[in-house]
Formats: C-alpha cells, structure tokens, sequence
C-alpha cells in the first residue's frame, strides 16, 4: 500500500523567477554583460532625459504674449502659442479661417464612417470622398463663388497648405498610378515600355530637381503667356512625381492576386477592362491600402521641400518666423514643435496602416 | 458512323476592331502618336519661349567663366573656372556628403537594428523610441534642426570647444588635424595592397580547406593582424614618413588641418540619422525573416551562439535585408540634394542653383542634374536585379 496516493501541490516558483524580480533578472540583469549594458544605458538615458524635461516642461514658459513672459530659463511656448494661427492658416486672412475648419471638420466627419465596421457604403462614400470633395474643399479654400471672398492661393500656408498638397497629392496620383501600373503589366510592349521609362524616370530623381522643374521649366514649355500658379506648379511636379510611387504600390497589390482570378475572369469571357475592373483591381486595391498609407506618409514628409521653391508650408511658417526681429533665438522651440506636429500626424498613420496590414492580412499574400 | 463532328460553317470571324491583335495595334500608335505629338508642341513651345526671353540654348556655357567662389572643393576651383568645373565640384560635394551617409548610416542602422531585437529590455526600448522618432520626422526639418539650431548658435572661433588642443569646434566648422605624407609613404600605401591581395587569397584557401576538410581557421583575426601589420612594419622600417597637421588660430579663423564645415556637418548628422532609423528597420526585419527554427537546428546541432549568427542566420537574412538596404542607399543619395536648403554646394545647390540663375539655362542645367542622379539610380537598381538573380539560383 503506498502511502502517497495524493500527489504533492505544486511548489510556487522560487520568487526570483516571477513577478518583478524575475522580470528583472528575465530582461535587464540576465548576464553579467547585459547587467552592464543595462546599468550605462539607464544612465546615458537618465543624463539626457532629465535636462530634457527640466528644459521642455518644469522650466518652460507656458503663457503670455510677448518674449518678456519667457522668463524661466526653460523653453519657451509662448512663442509657439503667439504664432500658432499663423503656423495653422499662413497667410489666410483670419476672418475666413471658418472656411477651413470646415472643409477640414467636413473631411473628419466624412472619415469616420470609413472606419465603422458596421457602415456598409464604403465603397460610395469613398468615391464621395476621392471625387467629390476636392471640388467643396477648392470652393471652401479658394473662394470667389458663392458669395465666398477669394483667397489668392499665396496666402494659404501652414499646416493647411501641407495637407492640401499631401492630399492632392495622394487623390490625383492614386488614378493615374492604377493606369501606370496596369500599363506597366500590358502585354502591349510599347505600352508596358512607355509605362516603365515614365515610372523609372520619376523614381530615379529626387523630389526637390522636380520641384525646380516644376517652377522653372514649366512655364517655358507652354505656350507664352499662359499664367501658371506657383502653388499649382508644384502640385503637378508633386503629382508626377507621386504617381510614379503609386503605381510600384499597386503593381506590388496585382502581383500578389493569384493567376486563378486572371484566367477565371477570362474563362468567363469578360473583357480587359471587366477583368479589372470588378475581378483584380477591387482584390488588389484592398490589398494594397497599408502600402497608400505608407506612400502618404512619405509624401507628407515630403511636401515640406516646397518651401525651398519659395511655398509657405509648416516649416516654412515656422523658419519665417525665426527672422522675427521681437522673436530671435528661439528656432529650437519651433523646430520641435513642427517636429511635433509631423511626427503625431506619421505616428499615427503609420500605426493605422500596421494594424489595417494585420486586419487585411486574409490569405492573398504568398 | 460519322466520327467527324459536324463541321458546318467555320464560325464567324469578328469583326476587325473586335481582334485584340487590331485593337493593340491600333491603341500603341495612337500612344506613340500622342506623345511625340506632346513631346513636339512642348519642344516648339521652349524654343519659341526660350527665343521671346533671348536665352541662349546649348551646352555652350559649360565653357564660360563661372565667377564665383564655392565654400568647399575637393579639386582645385576657383571664380576662374568654368560653369563646367562647377558641375564636376557639386558631383564630387555630392558623392562625397552620400558616401560619409552611407557609412555612417549603416553603422548606426546595424546598431540599432540589432539593439532592437536585443534580450535588454531598456536597450530594445532605446532602439524602438530611437526608430519611431526619427522616421516620423521630415528630413528637411532635421536637417535645418542641426544646422539652424545646433551648429550656428556654437561659439566664434576665438571660444572654440576644444578636444585636447588637436580639434576645435565652433560655428564655422569642426577642425581636425590633418595628415601630410613625406617622401617614403608610397611604401606605406603599397604593402597595403599587398596585405590586402595576401588576405583575399588566404580567405579562398582558407574557405576551400573549410569545404573539403571541416577545419574552421580565423580569418577573421589573421586578415586583421596582415591588414594592420604589414603596412605597420613598412612605416616604421621606412622611418615614421608621416606627419600632423594641426589647426591654430590665426587671426579671426582657423588655418591649417581639416575642416568639416557646418553645412556638410548638418547634413551628415541628419541623413544619416534619419536613413539609419530605415536602415534599422530593414536589419531587424531580416533577422526576423531567418525561421527560428533555422537557430534551434543550429543549437541542436552544438553549434555555438555567435556562430550561429555568423554562419546561419546572418548569411539568410541578408537575402532579405540587401534589397532594402541598396534601396535606402539610393534614397539617401537622392536625399542629399536637400542640402541646397542649408548652403552644402552639392550638385543641386551649385549647379541647379547658382549655375542656373546665373546662365538661366533651366532646360539644360535641370536636364544634367536629374541625368547625375538617373544614372546613378538606374546603376544601382541594375546591380539590385544582378544580385537577386544570383540570390535567387542559389535558394533551393
């Protein structure tokens, strides 16, 4: 007869293997080089980041109206904050600056249903959205119609002009980087040729030698005397530019539909423009959404190289900014709030196009 | 029994513009018709316009005296020379600033890409703040960050920051001292070559014992001792034929040594800061690539950890990690043209700036540069499509 026939309760762990100890031990102190790793890195760490928040936020002035309220030794807002209209608008005269807000505040209103899972007219509101929109937006912007006073587009500037030109940028390559990239995978072999010198070409400059083209050579190769708007110039070097970009995006999404759809599609006689349009391009587009956002991403960093052929973007703002005379010496506030600004706005996208990567991830991609 | 189907009629051929052989035809002339037709009213439009303004056309000017100076030339120049020159000293400015970035951005990309799969928590956690900072941060506004707000308020000359009386740092630039080679260096220079010949052909012999015998060999430390050794010995047979330059203040600048001005620093700083976040992107999403199974063979096999990384996992993951990376390089490449926002004479700032408002030769001067970085781009993607090819045969 054995004397155990109840088996022995688990021992609890040893204390140095759980809880915080043994995250501890787990992941900072797990060897005698890692322990030494850890203890300089805790401390490079603790000298660059307690100046840092010492300067950005216990010693900052926070509030008041001229550079006399900055007294505190630390950074200094109130100039962000006294500016902060102009950084937004530019140059737009203030008592249109509704105009604006709403065409932004109609644009977020639009997007969210985008993100219900349960609205089921994506497909329409989008067209709303890429074909509709711009127009309202250019109405709001410009003005001129409706009783709206015009605003010459070299007063619009900002944060408002950087997402203009991202998302004009984005809306108007999106088409003809699908037409591209269709060209591209012709079997048509001066189609497909003229499709990839176009798309080599523009990846192969970089953005700023377009911008240049854009404002000097283009005026020269239309007819005399046509009147080319600075901003408008630098949206079709932009555009030209960004298409190019688009169309190895959704290239990338056709390569990756299996050949079965191509050849179900033939097989039930629909013609090339049915095959695409209602069998690939759907699939592939769906596909290839994380890869727009990222392109978005990129041009929007990008759009503050307009400001060297003399546009007022964010940066802009902010560099002229520094060359007032009651404001001198105070670029480092301003760049990291521009910093900021760019940085929430691709932190966020970039998060948003990881996590549609891991919801779209259905099976298509080998 | 008739075995033969029906023949009847033979079917009904469409009809002509219903053939997708006339369609194709007919779709790629009128292409080709459009855009010679494009192509030629935008030529007429140029000459006619360019006649109104009487620019001259050409490449004439590349002849004509330039007339102004450069703040940095690595071949001789001055207001002497010609637009020609001027070119030629924006392209070296230009390879010069994309290959420092390379290098360096390389480095700090390996670094931090590894730091980031790292087992250290807070070393993980630096390398991810490090990344997701810095990539989400335009290149343009990093770039005027180092050089409008940390390079230029630096102190004058006269209160440099100093590193032992050698290198000085203030807002006209970074001043490091700088080597003269006296007669007798040559030998230096050429048991150099020597060490590094002997080393390529100890690494085949090396790598062929390994592959017929299993014996492994250092190639590591023994490449290391004839690179640096040889050429050590030959210095000092050949009596030390090297010398410093140091800089010293003269006046209201420094003169002598070498100097990095703040443009080339700026710019340095933030491309290959920001390329390095890409760089580290890449890096670590190779390693990931690499199957843990492929490290649990190699351990279950009783090879030791860093082999491994050196002799399994690196090897595969640069399959993945190459690509990416020429891909970066070319990026910073054609990033380093921003440096005409902060004064660096690189090909865009002196040749598609000042060349350009001085001749007003837009159609020329802005065909040139965008034929610099287009060959370089279509140079580099051609050794991209050689070097997955080679990959490619080698996968199994």
């Amino acid at each position: 007869m054995s004397l155990h026939k109840e088996p022995h309760p688990d021992l609890p762990p040893p204390m140095t293997s759980v809880g915080v100890i043994g995250w501890l031990r787990k992941n900072l102190f797990s060897s005698a080089p890692n322990t030494v790793l850890t203890l300089i890195v805790a401390y490079l760490i603790y000298i660059s980041a307690v100046p840092l928040v010492q300067w950005a936020l216990i010693d900052a002035d926070w509030v008041g109206d001229s550079r006399d309220a900055c007294t505190g030794g630390g950074a200094c807002w109130v100039f962000v904050s006294v500016r902060f209209d102009q950084f937004m608008y530019g140059f737009y005269p203030e008592s249109e600056y509704w105009r604006v807000n709403l065409a932004f505040g109609l644009l977020v209103a639009l997007m969210v249903p985008l993100f219900l899972e349960r609205f089921q007219r994506k497909g329409w509101l989008s067209a709303f959205i890429l074909f509709i929109y711009p127009f309202i937006a250019y109405t709001l912007f410009y003005g001129g119609s409706l009783g709206l006073k015009e605003v010459e587009t070299s007063l619009w500037g900002g944060l408002m002009l950087t997402l203009v030109l991202s998302g004009v940028g984005i809306v108007a390559s999106l088409p003809i980087g699908i037409v591209l990239a269709l060209g591209r995978r012709s079997s048509m072999p001066i189609v497909k040729a003229a499709s990839v010198v176009f798309i080599e070409f523009w990846r192969g400059v970089p953005l700023i030698t377009v911008l240049f083209m854009a404002s000097v050579m283009l005026p020269l190769f239309l007819p005399e005397g046509t009147h080319f708007d600075k901003l408008l110039r630098a949206m079709i070097g932009i555009v030209l530019f960004q298409s190019a970009y688009m169309a190895e995006v959704v290239r990338g999404g056709l390569q990756a539909i299996p050949k079965g759809q191509y050849e179900a599609a033939n097989a039930l006689g629909l013609s090339y423009w049915k095959t695409m349009g209602l069998i690939i391009l759907p699939q592939a587009l769906k596909l290839v959404i994380p890869g727009i956002v990222n392109t978005f991403i990129a041009l929007f960093k990008d759009t503050t190289l307009v400001l060297i052929i003399g546009l007022f973007d964010l940066l802009a703002m902010i560099q002229t900014a520094f060359t007032d005379p009651k404001w001198l010496g105070f670029s480092i506030e301003g760049y990291v709030f521009a910093a900021l600004v760019f940085w929430v706005f691709c932190f966020g996208m970039s998060r948003y196009s990881q996590s549609l990567e891991r919801k779209l991830h259905t099976g298509h991609a080998r | 029994m008739a075995t033969e189907q029906p023949s009847g009629s033979a079917p009904a051929k469409a009809a002509l513009w219903r053939r997708p052989v006339f369609r194709s035809t007919v779709f790629q002339v009128l292409l080709v018709l459009g855009v010679l037709g494009t192509g030629y009213y935008l030529f007429t439009n140029t000459l006619h316009n360019l006649e109104q303004r009487g620019i001259s056309t050409g490449f004439d000017f590349l002849s004509v005296e330039a007339g102004f100076g450069i703040v940095q030339t690595l071949i001789p120049y001055d207001e002497t020379y010609t637009f020609g020159r001027t070119f030629l000293v924006g392209l070296i400015n230009t390879l010069l600033v994309s290959g420092l970035g390379i290098a360096l951005a390389t480095v700090i990309g390996f670094g931090m890409g590894v730091a980031r799969l790292s087992s250290n928590w807070l070393v993980a956690r630096v390398a991810t703040v490090y990344i997701e900072t810095f990539r989400n941060i335009p290149l343009l506004l990093q770039i005027m960050f180092w050089y409008f707000a940390v390079l230029q308020p630096l102190p004058r000359p006269k209160q440099s920051l100093e590193l032992g009386g050698t290198v000085f740092l203030n807002n006209r630039g970074l001043y490091l001292p700088s080597p003269v080679f006296e007669p007798g260096f040559q030998w230096v220079a050429m048991a150099f070559v020597v060490a590094v010949i002997a080393v390529i052909f100890m690494a085949r012999w090396a790598h062929r014992r390994r592959e017929q015998t299993g014996q492994q060999f250092h190639t590591v430390y023994y490449s290391l001792g004839i690179l640096l050794g040889l050429p050590l010995l030959v210095f000092l047979v050949a009596g030390s034929p090297l010398a410093w330059d140091y800089p010293a203040l003269k006046g209201f600048n420094f003169r002598g040594g070498m100097t990095v001005i703040p443009e080339l620093a700026a710019l340095l700083l933030a491309l290959s800061i920001y390329t390095g976040a890409f760089i580290a992107e890449a890096v670590r999403s190779g390693i990931l690539a690499v199957s843990h199974g492929q490290t649990e063979a190699a351990f279950a096999l009783g090879i030791r950890p860093s082999v491994t990384l050196r002799l399994v996992i690196i090897p595969q993951a640069m399959r993945v990690i190459i690509p990416q990376l020429t891909s970066q390089y070319l990026n910073l490449t054609k990033n380093s043209s921003l440096a005409t926002a902060v004064g660096y004479p690189d090909l865009v700032a002196v040749f598609a700036g000042t060349t350009l408002n001085q001749t007003g030769q837009a159609v020329e001067v802005i065909a040139m540069t965008m034929g610099v970085y287009l060959t370089i781009s279509l140079t580099i993607s051609m050794f991209m499509n050689w070097y997955n090819n080679k990959k490619q045969l080698v996968e199994r």
